[in-house]
C-alpha cells in the first residue's frame, strides 16, 4: 500500500505541468483559444503529442508509451489544474481507450500510432438524444451487407464530435448486442456547438453512414464499452480533482489578499472556516481519486466498475462543493468569464453531467448495499 | 502508487486479525459488538489481555513495551481491534499520560508509572477542562501553590470521563499566575485517592454516567510528580492533544457499527431512501478511511500530520450520522430506551436514542470540530 508518486511519476507530473502552465498559466489564452471551434490549441495538442502525452495510454506496438493509470490520472489532473481545453480525456482515454480495448492489431496501430502522433483527433458517440450514461446502444443501428455496414441515428451531444478526424460509435447490432465502429468525420451530418465551459460538442448524424467494426464483426462488446466509460469517469475525477485543487488554492491566495472593511477576508472566521471544509472535501475527494486510479491498475471490470461509482459519487459532492464555494468566497469577481475559478465550476459540471453526476453513481451504489458487510478499502 | 498490502503488510494484519478474533475474550467482544456499555473490570480485562500479548501500547518507546512498527502496522493493529470489537486501550493511560511520561517523564516517574499503565493497574484520569476553561484550555485556574517540597492543589476540573473509576488524575494547574497564561502552566499527577479530592458525577441527556467534577481543596501533592519542567506544562498538553487528535477518528468502529445496523434493519433496508443513506455513509467512510490511509502513509514520527484535523472533524460528523440513521431505523421503538430485555423492542433500537444522543459529544471533545476547521485554515491553509 503506497500512496506516493515514483520519481519517475513526479517527473511526468513536472514535464506536464510546465507545458500546460506554459500555455494557460494566464487565464486569459485559455480564454482566448476556447473563443471558437474547435475549442481548443491545435497547436497545444501537438505539443501533447509531441511530449508523448497523446500516447501514454497504448501499448508501445500500438505506437504508444504503454504507461498505466497513475501517470494517466497524472495527466488529467495537471490538464483540470489549468482548465486545458485539449480534448485529451475525450479523444484519448475514452475515444482511443474504447479502439485500444476493442480494435484489431491494425486499426490499433493505425488510429492510436497517429492519435499518439497528434495527426488526429478521435470522438466516441455514445450518447443518444436523452439518453443517460447507458452502455447499451440506445438510437443508432448497424446494418449489414456482406462485408459492409452502416450506421444510421443520432448521437447527441458528442464531445469534440464536429472537430473529430474518426468517430468511435456504438451501435445495436443485428444480432443483438452493442458494436463499435469508426465512422469518417466527414461522412457523418455534423452540428457543432459550444458547450458551457468553453469546449465544443456536436450533434451527429448518421444515415446509412459507412462504418468499420472494431475488431471482430458482430460481436457484442457492451461489457468492454462500460469499463473504457468506467475508466473514463475516473481519469475524468482525476481531471476534476485538478480543477478542485486550483479553485482551493485560489480561493485561499484570494482570502489572504482581498480587502474589505480595511482588513483581509481572512480576517473573518465566517469565511475561513467555509474554506476549511472545502480542504476537508478536498483531501477526502483526493483520497479516493487516488484509490479508484489505483483500482484501475490492480482490479477486475466489477472492480473498476465499483469504484467508478464511489470515485464518481465523492468527486460529484465534492465538485459542487467547492465549486460554489470558490465562487461565493471570491464574490463577483468569480461571476466573470475573466476569471478561472466560475470556469472551473462551469467544467466541473461538464464532467459530472457528461461521465454521470452523484444521482446516477448513488443509485447504482444504493443498489448494491445489500451485497456486503463492510467496504473493504485495500485489496 | 500500489493498493496491494505489501506481504509482509498483510501477514501482519492476519496476524493481528487472528489474534483479535481467536484468542481475545469473547465476551468483551459480544459486548461491544452488541452496543452495550463495558463495566470497569471488563475494560480492565480487555487491556491485560491486550498487554499480555503485547498489543497494548505498539506505540510507546520499545524500552517501555512499545513495538518498533511502522505508522501502517499501527494503523492496521487499530482497525483490526475496532472490526473485531476489541476495546482499544484505555485512551488516558494508552493514547495520552503514556506516552506524555515516556517523553517528559522523569526516569523515577517512568519506572514508577508505565508498566502499571500499560497493564491498566493504574486507570488515569485527565484533569484538563474547567467551567471556564473548555476550548480555551489556557485560561485555566486550576492552582498549585508551593508549600516546601510539595504543591498544594485548590480548584475544580470537569468532563473527567469515567473519573469514577480513576485511581490517578493528570492535571493541568497553574503555577504561576503573573505570566502569560499560558507559560504559567505545569502537569501535576495526583493519587485520586488524597484528602481533598472529590468526584461528584455528571448526569448526561443520554441518562448515563460516563464524566465527572473532580475538586480538589488543599490537596497535598509531592513535588516529585510535576511532569516535566515547571511552567513547561502547556508544551506538554499540546504534545497530548496532537495524539489525541491522531486516534480520535474511529473509522473501524464506524465501519462496523454501520455494518451491524444493515444487519439489523432487515425489512427497512428495501426503502430506496434507506439504501442511499447507506451508500452515501459508506462511501464516505471509505473516503475517510482512505485519507487515514493517506495520513498515516504521510507521517513523520512523533508530529501528527495536519491533516489529522480532517480525520477528526470528518470522522466524528460520520460516527454522528450512522448513530442517527439507526435512531430514524428504531422509528418509535426509540422510546422504549428505559425497557429491559423483555421488551418486544430489539436491543440496538432501544439503544438507539442513548447513544444517538451521547455522540454529540464527539464534536466536541477531543479539540472541537470547531478548533479543528481553526487548526486547518490556520496551519494548513494559511488563512
Amino acid at each position: 500500500m503506497d500512496f506516493t508518486y515514483d520519481d519517475e511519476q513526479k517527473a511526468l507530473r513536472e514535464a506536464v505541468r510546465g507545458l500546460t502552465t506554459k500555455a494557460y498559466g494566464e487565464f486569459e489564452n485559455r480564454r482566448r483559444a476556447v473563443a471558437e471551434a474547435p475549442g481548443f490549441d491545435e497547436g497545444q495538442w501537438a505539443r501533447l503529442a509531441e511530449m508523448g502525452v497523446l500516447g501514454l495510454p497504448f501499448s508501445e506496438d500500438d505506437g504508444g508509451v504503454g504507461a498505466g493509470p497513475v501517470e494517466i490520472g497524472i495527466v488529467c489532473q495537471e490538464l483540470g489544474r489549468v482548465l486545458a481545453p485539449e480534448p485529451f480525456l475525450a479523444s484519448v482515454v475514452h475515444a482511443g481507450g474504447l479502439v485500444a480495448a476493442a480494435g484489431s492489431p491494425e486499426q490499433r496501430a493505425d488510429l492510436l500510432g497517429r492519435l499518439a502522433a497528434g495527426e488526429i483527433v478521435l470522438a466516441a458517440a455514445d450518447t443518444s438524444p436523452g439518453g443517460r450514461w447507458s452502455s447499451e446502444a440506445e438510437g443508432v443501428t448497424a446494418a449489414r451487407d456482406g462485408d459492409t455496414w452502416t450506421l444510421t441515428g443520432v448521437r447527441d451531444p458528442v464531445p469534440n464530435g464536429a472537430r473529430a478526424d474518426h468517430l468511435v460509435v456504438n451501435a445495436s447490432l443485428p444480432d443483438g448486442g452493442t458494436g463499435l465502429f469508426v465512422v469518417e468525420g466527414s461522412a457523418a451530418t455534423r452540428a457543432d456547438h459550444a458547450v458551457f465551459d468553453g469546449s465544443r460538442a456536436a450533434r451527429v448524424e448518421l444515415s446509412e453512414t459507412p462504418a468499420i467494426p472494431l475488431g471482430e464483426p458482430g460481436r457484442d462488446l457492451t461489457a468492454t464499452i462500460a469499463t473504457i466509460s468506467d475508466i473514463t469517469r475516473i481519469m475524468g475525477a482525476n481531471q476534476a480533482l485538478g480543477v478542485m485543487q486550483a479553485q482551493v488554492a485560489a480561493t485561499n491566495a484570494y482570502l489572504k489578499s482581498r480587502k474589505q472593511f480595511g482588513v483581509t477576508l481572512n480576517t473573518f472566521q465566517a469565511l475561513t472556516f467555509r474554506a476549511a471544509d472545502m480542504y476537508v472535501e478536498l483531501e477526502l475527494a483526493h483520497s479516493l481519486v487516488d484509490w479508484a486510479t489505483m483500482v484501475v491498475a490492480a482490479g477486475s471490470q466489477e472492480d473498476i466498475a465499483d469504484a467508478a461509482d464511489r470515485v464518481g459519487l465523492q468527486v460529484a459532492r465534492a465538485s459542487r462543493h467547492i465549486g460554489q464555494e470558490a465562487i461565493q468566497l471570491h464574490g463577483g469577481i468569480a461571476m466573470t468569464a475573466e476569471y478561472s475559478v466560475g470556469v472551473g465550476t462551469a467544467h466541473l459540471a461538464v464532467l459530472e453531467m457528461w461521465l454521470g453526476g452523484a444521482h446516477h453513481h448513488l443509485t447504482r451504489l444504493a443498489d448494491r448495499v445489500s451485497d456486503h458487510g463492510e467496504v473493504e478499502a485495500l485489496a | 502508487m500500489q493498493l496491494e498490502l505489501s506481504a509482509e503488510d498483510a501477514a501482519f494484519r492476519d496476524e493481528m486479525r487472528t489474534f483479535f478474533t481467536t484468542e481475545f475474550p469473547q465476551d468483551i467482544r459480544d459486548t461491544v459488538l452488541a452496543g452495550r456499555h463495558l463495566t470497569r473490570e471488563q475494560i480492565v480485562a480487555s487491556q491485560q489481555a491486550l498487554n499480555a500479548a503485547g498489543l497494548a501500547v505498539p506505540h510507546w518507546p520499545v524500552e517501555w513495551g512499545g513495538k518498533d512498527w511502522t505508522t501502517l502496522q499501527r494503523h492496521l493493529w487499530h482497525e483490526e481491534m475496532q472490526r473485531a470489537g476489541v476495546p482499544t486501550p484505555l485512551a488516558f493511560n494508552a493514547s495520552m499520560i503514556g506516552p506524555v511520561l515516556a517523553q517528559f517523564g522523569s526516569q523515577e516517574q517512568k519506572e514508577r508509572f508505565l508498566p502499571k499503565t500499560a497493564n491498566l493497574d493504574i486507570w488515569w484520569s485527565q484533569g484538563f477542562s474547567e467551567p471556564d476553561a473548555g476550548s480555551d484550555l489556557a485560561s485555566l485556574r486550576t492552582t498549585a501553590v508551593r508549600d516546601g517540597d510539595d504543591w498544594i492543589v485548590n480548584g475544580q476540573k470537569t468532563w473527567t470521563t469515567l473519573g469514577q473509576y480513576g485511581d490517578w488524575i493528570f492535571t493541568l494547574v497553574r503555577t504561576d499566575p503573573d505570566v502569560k497564561k499560558q507559560a504559567g502552566i505545569s502537569m501535576l499527577l495526583i493519587d485520586m485517592t488524597l484528602d481533598g479530592v472529590e468526584v461528584r458525577p455528571i448526569e448526561m441527556i443520554d441518562g448515563g454516567h460516563e464524566v465527572n467534577e473532580v475538586w480538589f481543596s488543599d490537596v497535598r501533592v509531592p513535588g516529585d510528580l510535576l511532569v516535566g519542567e515547571l511552567n513547561g506544562g502547556w508544551t506538554i498538553a499540546k504534545f497530548l492533544l496532537g495524539n489525541e487528535r491522531v486516534g480520535v477518528a474511529p473509522v473501524g468502529a464506524t465501519k462496523r457499527a454501520l455494518a451491524t445496523l444493515k444487519e439489523n434493519a432487515g425489512d427497512l433496508l428495501d426503502d430506496p431512501l434507506t439504501r442511499a443513506r447507506v451508500a452515501e455513509l459508506e462511501n464516505e467512510l471509505l473516503a475517510l478511511e482512505l485519507t487515514a490511509l493517506r495520513v498515516v502513509a504521510h507521517s513523520t514520527d512523533g508530529a501528527p500530520h495536519p491533516a489529522s484535523s480532517v480525520l477528526k472533524l470528518k470522522g466524528t460528523v460520520l460516527q454522528q450520522a450512522v448513530s442517527e440513521l439507526a435512531l430514524d431505523l428504531a422509528g418509535p421503538g426509540a422510546l422504549a430506551s428505559g425497557a429491559d430485555d423483555d421488551s418486544p423492542v430489539p436491543g440496538w433500537a432501544r439503544r438507539s436514542a442513548p447513544t444517538y444522543l451521547n455522540l454529540r459529544k464527539a464534536s466536541i471533545y477531543g479539540g472541537s470540530n470547531e478548533i479543528q476547521r481553526q487548526i486547518i485554515a490556520r496551519t494548513i491553509l494559511g488563512l
